[in-house]
């Protein structure tokens, strides 16, 4: 299992490639995905950059305890987990959340709870900079 | 010897609203996570949906509080 923070831009496809690169083939049957990325709009607004704050420490350690849990409640063989932070640019990738198991059901609720839980528990704020203001998002939208 | 210290850290609009990130509390007078939030703030009215750690795990107002703990207050959470 690896839980990172990321500070600059990263591309996700190529960090799960060069990840499941060390885990044995044919003891998984199944490997969920989720990339969540930056959109250009929000609330009805062009958003045209965005500053993700974090606490450091509590982030990464809630981030891990999220994984561990979802250790504990499905059969994985294992997990990679990679945020940013920082300043990111519509359409850069915030999020990506991957899971390997023998069988699919494992994988893809696994993934489901990683992102829910994160989405609720870890410590990230965003700010939003529109065309002349900026703002702090102050809830996450439904799933 | 340095007298007993708490170690109170605000993050995002709060820390914008407060006008500060991270303060030292002397602990003499603190026994609770709200005893932490008066002292700093003067009392100030504690924004709806705020959240509160201690040793960077999730508490209530209620919470006790000693000598080199870490408390932070924070807005709801919106990563991912």
């Amino acid at each position: 299992m690896r839980v990172e923070l990321r500070a600059d831009s990263f591309e996700p496809y190529q960090a799960l490639q060069d990840y499941q690169e060390q885990l044995t083939t044919g003891q998984y049957g199944a490997t969920s995905v989720f990339v969540g990325s930056m959109r250009d709009f929000n609330e009805g607004d062009d958003v045209k950059k965005m500053w993700l704050e974090h606490y450091p420490g509590m982030t990464e350690k809630h981030l891990q305890a999220i994984s561990d849990e979802a250790l504990q409640k499905w059969d994985l063989q294992d997990i990679f987990l990679v945020h940013r932070v920082g300043e990111i640019n519509p359409g850069d990738p915030i999020v990506l959340v991957a899971t390997w198991s023998a069988h699919r059901a494992a994988a893809f609720d696994a993934t489901r709870y990683l992102m829910e839980e994160l989405k609720s528990r870890a410590p990230f704020w965003k700010k939003e900079q529109l065309n002349s203001s900026s703002r702090w998002v102050d809830k996450n939208t439904p799933g | 010897m340095s007298s007993p210290t708490i170690q109170v850290r605000f993050f995002a609009s709060l820390r914008e609203q407060l006008g500060v990130g991270e303060v030292e509390l002397s602990s003499e007078t603190i026994n609770t996570v709200a005893d932490v939030w008066s002292q700093v703030t003067h009392s100030a009215k504690m924004p709806v949906n705020t959240l509160m750690a201690v040793n960077m795990e999730y508490v209530d107002l209620a919470h006790p509080v000693s000598q080199g703990d870490e408390v932070a207050f924070f807005p709801p959470v919106t990563g991912g």
